[in-house]
């Protein structure tokens, strides 16, 4: 995977994870492209694109969209499944994640993004595994991040 | 539900207020980012946050702040440059954070470095310590930490520090460092993979870890290695074989599982890889039947991660040595991606199609209402991948169809990226299966307004070199040439000022090379339409040099249309167009200067060499015209050695469609009537299909090796068998250089007996001519050779060549050694000899001989005693080198005070800037006492060149055939004289190069890798500067060569 975006239905960048080297300004203008591409694209489309030489693989959920750039040989599925399992990831951490939980809390889901991929190669798909390693090194932390606000916001996840 | 949200973020500050009593909020980022989403502007957030970071910067400078708000502001610092501001003041204090905190503050410390820094920034040379102190830490979390960050960003130079801690905790107790170590080595690998070489046995060890996770990371690195050699990896394949089986077993623990399926990512890796290892290999393949058949049967459920993997196990069976039953069942397989309503999984299975038509064509005609179908939907990435399987089954029957389809999405298109790609293969199509002139000339002017000034310059350079270069019948050229100025003056007629730039040069210059076959148009119609051109605001100044050029061309008769044009061009800003009115004017003045400058119908061959320069430098168009160039190479007697003509290409008239039928599908795509609709997909399928029935299937397809039906386009001259075989009057140059080439081979067989024949190839492109002509020459052509040799080594010789290494050797012993070397040695030009080792008994001296088919690696033995010492024996290796042949280096009996001599002949096959080579010499001065004395050198890729002598026109055609290029400015070399031709003849002593040609500013010059491939070097003049160019089949090979002129020419 070359990187890994977080931006809401507004265009605001909420996350962004770089696994190749590129400048600030190619980033940028990456970001902002990309962004204004997936946005125009209607809701029943399919979730890849071609863009540049790149493979785009993107996926909303409630406010906030997902959106991976992966090699042409890569898997499109597979990466669609990590984005799930990270949203999962957030879901079971945060307990019914929003938009604002990932907004206030920025770090964490950094933290937990490290455990789960790792140079852009899934290092744990064990979401067990994953958790205990951020619980370990949370424990060391005074409070844990308490649901962000009243949860009054919509969970991204709508889990079943 | 995206309202809900909506509306939540509007009341986001009065839910703040609301929490502030309860001081909730404490922390400075929840204020900032309250304070954010209360505004309302992009300038107020853009005061707000400089605000917030000058408040930073001072709080970050302070002795006062402490570790704990030190946190605080890094985390801040993130939220900023994530809004996209710059908070590079902070990045070193990350550093800090990471060194000098406690745990809590490391992890912030730590994940802002890997968010703020590249791998190459310099400060990361400042968290090495900090992470050799917490990789030896006993605190898990800390040594996971640093492995975390070694994982992501760390300096390439700084690898051997880390790495021997990394390699430990390979062993560690805990899996999870086991896998994060592992991780670290994949990452080492990727970015500097000589590093890491010594350590591939204990990727080995992670392979057999006993925790499954640390097992799956290890695969990471399997794919990279097994990618780039399969070969050495194959004894691993029954391992992934069974891995593979008890994880689809589900012999794993069930945390693996993902949605109940058995470690999708695992078992996806693992396909990739067997899939690598079987391809082309049928005993490779023949183990993992089974398990692949296995995997198909057990992916049935109903969900995205079983597809995945169902899509990786096709490719697989796609890829490896076939089998009949697991081909059908992949088939299946695909039909069940294609014909799924989830457009998700369509998309996979047109892109599943793409890949399997190149092996089975009949797999799109089973499909082809769903592919109709796809090729109409509203998702533009569905239609791309749809055209992109179109472009794999594209023949000469549905060639028209497909390439209307393509270009109606090209004209809705206005992704760049896409219009450059797909204009690209329609240009390929057309020139490949066009059914007649008209369609071919229509569909090019397509291809040029569309892409425009995106295109490729390959393809106006290929159109026009189709144009020129022609066929054998010269009738059915001058018929093609007819209808592309036929069609140009049409187009010149309409609208012209939205026209690229691109395409109104390829007018221009086909108009101007051609307008005079069309009788029944006025000449002087054609000049005032370029003339209008040339007026016209939007054109460009460099399409303004190929309009005049192509109003020189045509100006013959009509004086007065251009003195005028003359006259009002010569008070222009431009110099170049200035000159070239000039040269305008004089020209139609004087007809028979014209005549004589610019001959009319001229044959192609003799402008080809401006075709070379031109074409690609047109953009630097002050130094090279296309008619200066002409007048300069065309009649100073350039050997226009007319290019013998393969047999022509069956005309496909016979595979052409009814033109009935081809009208009916038009007229149906452009109109589609609801009510028959159904009806006009069949139809559409049917010409769409055409030509992928079963007993068609292979052949027809664009990527088949059978020759496709070949539109007029002439084999390129390298594929060409003896295509020297020369016409009307063959220059006495070119028989010549063509028979050297041949007898080089001879000389080789007769200077280097022991030398196996296979090591000897003249390069590829050479045209060779008969052997017998070879043999009957052999004698002379040797001395030749020799005067050749020398003259390209600077006129004497023997030569102590000035190498460019040198200076990194020890210092020079006496060269009377080479007196030493054998009679059949001792003419070649050698380098200094230098010492490379002694122990008391034995010294070691080298130098290398520069042989035209191979590097000699001398080796002097000397014994130093005054005793006889036995068994002498030495052993040279070297990873990066072949050797070719050796000879000497087993000696019986070495007298005392006696040298031996012992030669390897060395051959490169990969280009590599610099090569050492190590080796042991063991002898006895006592029996049974073996004593061993190492040695170790350097050779340079400059030892492995040699100059590759071509004529300029063989130059011109091997240049247009080669991929790899690399371009820079290089230092031009002013102290004497003519400033390119010192450079050359320093580059030339430098590196053994062949100067094929000067033209005023520029230079062409050729040289080869001793194993065969060329490199060809074209430099210009630039100001100060050699605008070097070079192009080689080989990746490699420029940039090593571009380094060691860099080198050469700073050390001059």
């Amino acid at each position: 995977m070359q990187f890994m975006l977080l931006f809401s239905r507004q265009g605001k960048l909420r996350l962004q994870k770089w696994y190749v080297p590129l400048s600030d300004k190619e980033k940028k203008k990456i970001t902002r492209e990309l962004v204004q591409t997936v946005l125009a694209r209607k809701p029943k489309m399919c979730s890849f694109l071609e863009w540049r030489d790149l493979k785009i693989v993107y996926k909303r959920y409630a406010s906030l969209y997902f959106c991976c750039a992966i090699e042409d040989q890569d898997n499109e599925l597979i990466t669609l499944e990590i984005i799930h399992r990270y949203v999962e990831l957030l879901d079971k951490y945060f307990g019914s994640v929003c938009e604002l939980d990932i907004i206030f809390n920025f770090e964490k889901a950094y933290f937990i993004l490290d455990e789960f991929l790792l140079g852009g190669e899934a290092q744990e798909t064990s979401k067990k595994n994953v958790l205990k390693a951020i619980e370990q090194a949370d424990l060391l932390q005074e409070v844990r991040p308490g649901p962000a606000l009243a949860k009054q916001n919509v969970p991204l996840f709508v889990t079943v | 539900m995206s309202d809900v949200v909506e509306k939540t973020l509007t009341a986001l500050p009065a839910l703040f207020d609301s929490q502030t009593g309860a001081a909730k909020i404490t922390n400075r980022l929840r204020q900032l980012i309250k304070s954010i989403t209360e505004l309302t502007s992009k300038h107020e957030e853009e005061n707000l946050i400089k605000q917030e970071l000058s408040a930073m910067k001072e709080q970050v400078s302070s002795p006062n702040t402490t570790m704990k708000q030190m946190r605080e502001i890094m985390v801040r610092a993130m939220y900023c440059e994530m809004l996209g501001y710059d908070a590079s003041f902070t990045y070193i204090h990350a550093i800090k954070l990471a060194q000098q905190g406690g745990v809590l503050e490391k992890r912030v410390g730590y994940l802002a470095v890997s968010l703020f820094l590249n791998e190459g920034h310099e400060l990361l040379l400042l968290l090495v310590n900090t992470v050799l102190k917490d990789l030896q830490s006993t605190n898990l979390i800390e040594a996971c930490m640093a492995l975390t960050v070694v994982a992501q960003v760390f300096p390439k130079d700084m690898i051997p520090a880390v790495l021997p801690l990394v390699e430990d905790k390979l062993s560690h107790p805990k899996e999870i460092i086991r896998r994060k170590a592992v991780l670290a080595l994949y990452k080492f690998y990727l970015i500097a993979p000589n590093q890491v070489q010594h350590i591939h046995a204990k990727f080995r060890k992670a392979l057999c870890d006993k925790d499954p996770g640390v097992m799956t990371s290890s695969l990471h690195i399997y794919l990279q290695l097994i990618r780039e050699s399969p070969d050495s990896y194959k004894d691993l394949t029954g391992s992934f074989v069974t891995i593979l089986k008890q994880v689809v077993g589900g012999k794993l623990p069930l945390d693996f599982n993902y949605h109940s399926v058995p470690a999708p990512w695992l078992q996806i890796q693992l396909l990739r890889i067997l899939s690598l290892l079987g391809k082309e290999d049928q005993s490779t393949s023949e183990l993992m039947y089974e398990v692949l058949d296995e995997s198909l049967r057990r992916a049935e459920m109903n969900h995205n991660i079983t597809y995945a993997i169902l899509y990786e196990c096709v490719k697989a069976v796609y890829t490896i040595h076939p089998k009949a039953e697991l081909l059908e069942k992949a088939a299946r397989c695909i039909g069940n991606f294609v014909l799924s309503p989830k457009i998700n999984l369509k998309y996979l299975g047109l892109k599943a199609l793409t890949y399997v038509v190149q092996h089975d064509a009949k797999l799109a005609l089973q499909h082809q209402m769903t592919i109709i179908e796809c090729l109409d939907h509203s998702d533009f990435t569905i239609k791309r991948e749809t055209l992109e399987l179109l472009f794999r089954i594209t023949n000469a029957q549905n060639v028209t169809v497909i390439i209307e389809k393509m270009l109606d999405f090209l004209r809705s298109c206005n992704d760049e990226h896409t219009i450059i790609h797909l204009v690209g293969k329609v240009a390929e199509l057309a020139e490949k299966f066009a059914p007649d002139n008209s369609w071919f000339i229509q569909t090019m002017n397509d291809v040029f307004s569309i892409g425009g000034d995106l295109l490729q310059q390959d393809v106006p350079n290929n159109f026009l070199r189709l144009l020129a270069e022609g066929s054998e019948s010269k009738e059915e050229d001058d018929q093609l040439r007819l209808y592309a100025v036929d069609s140009y003056l049409t187009v010149l007629k309409g609208h012209t000022s939205h026209l690229p730039q691109c395409f109104l040069q390829v007018m221009s210059w086909v108009l101007g090379e051609y307008a005079h076959l069309q009788e029944s148009v006025d000449q002087r119609e054609v000049i005032q339409f370029l003339t209008q051109l040339l007026d016209q605001r939007s054109v460009s100044s460099e399409t303004r040099v190929w309009i005049l050029s192509a109003l020189t061309k045509i100006s013959e008769g009509q004086t007065d249309l251009i003195l005028d044009l003359a006259e009002s061009l010569s008070s222009s800003q431009d110099t170049v167009l200035r000159q070239q009115a000039q040269e305008l004017r004089h020209l139609s003045q004087d007809s028979q200067l014209h005549e004589w400058a610019l001959p009319r119908g001229a044959p192609w061959d003799s402008i080809e060499v401006a075709g070379l320069i031109v074409f690609p430098y047109y953009d630097n168009s002050s130094t090279l015209i296309l008619e200066g160039v002409k007048r300069v190479w065309g009649k100073d007697g350039y050997l226009p050695q007319k290019e013998a003509t393969a047999p022509l290409v069956d005309e496909p008239s016979a595979a052409v469609q009814p033109p009935g039928q081809h009208e009916a599908a038009e007229r149906i795509e452009s109109r589609p009537e609801p009510s028959t609709q159904n009806q006009d997909k069949q139809q559409l399928a049917s010409s769409l299909f055409v030509g992928l029935g079963v007993g068609s299937s292979m052949s027809l397809l664009g990527k088949s090796e059978a020759p496709p039906p070949c539109f007029r386009k002439k084999p390129r001259p390298h594929e060409s068998p003896s295509s020297s075989s020369s016409s009307s009057g063959t220059s006495e140059r070119s028989s010549d250089s063509s028979s050297r080439n041949t007898t080089d081979s001879f000389l080789y067989g007769s200077l280097l007996e022991e030398e196996p024949a296979t090591a000897i190839s003249a390069f590829d492109h050479t045209p060779k001519s008969t052997t017998a002509n070879g043999l009957a020459q052999n004698k002379d052509t040797k001395e030749d050779r020799r005067a050749n040799t020398s003259q390209i080594l600077g006129g004497d010789m023997v030569i102590v060549r000035p190498s460019t290494i040198q200076d990194k050797h020890p210092p020079s012993v006496s060269s009377d050694l080479t007196a030493l070397l054998p009679a059949d040695l001792k003419d070649l030009p050698h380098s200094d000899v230098i010492s490379l080792t002694s122990d008391p008994s034995l010294s070691l001296s080298s130098c290398r001989l520069f042989r035209d088919e191979a590097l000699l690696l001398v080796i002097f033995i000397s014994n130093c005693t005054e005793t006889v010492i036995k068994d002498v024996s030495v052993q040279l290796t070297c990873e990066e080198l072949k050797t070719v042949s050796l000879r000497g280096n087993v000696v019986d009996c070495l007298e005392a005070r006696s040298t031996s001599v012992c030669h390897y002949a060395l051959l490169m096959d990969d280009p590599h800037t610099n090569v050492s080579f190590t080796g042991t010499v063991s002898y006895q001065t006592q029996p049974g006492h073996t004593n061993t004395l190492p040695f170790s050198g350097t050779l340079s890729t400059a030892d492995f060149i040699r100059p590759l002598v071509v004529t300029t026109e063989e130059y011109g055609k091997l240049w247009l055939s080669l991929s790899h290029d690399v371009k820079q400015n290089l230092k031009l070399l002013t102290d004497a004289g003519d400033p390119l031709r010192t450079t050359l003849n320093a580059l030339k002593d430098a590196l053994q190069l062949h100067v094929v040609d000067i033209i005023g500013s520029e230079g062409i010059v050729a040289c080869r890798l001793l194993s065969g491939a060329p490199c060809l070097l074209h430099c210009r003049v630039n100001g100060t500067a050699l605008a070097m160019w070079l192009r080689s089949p080989h990746p490699a090979l420029p940039d090593c060569i571009l380094y060691h002129c860099q080198r050469a020419l700073t050390h001059h």
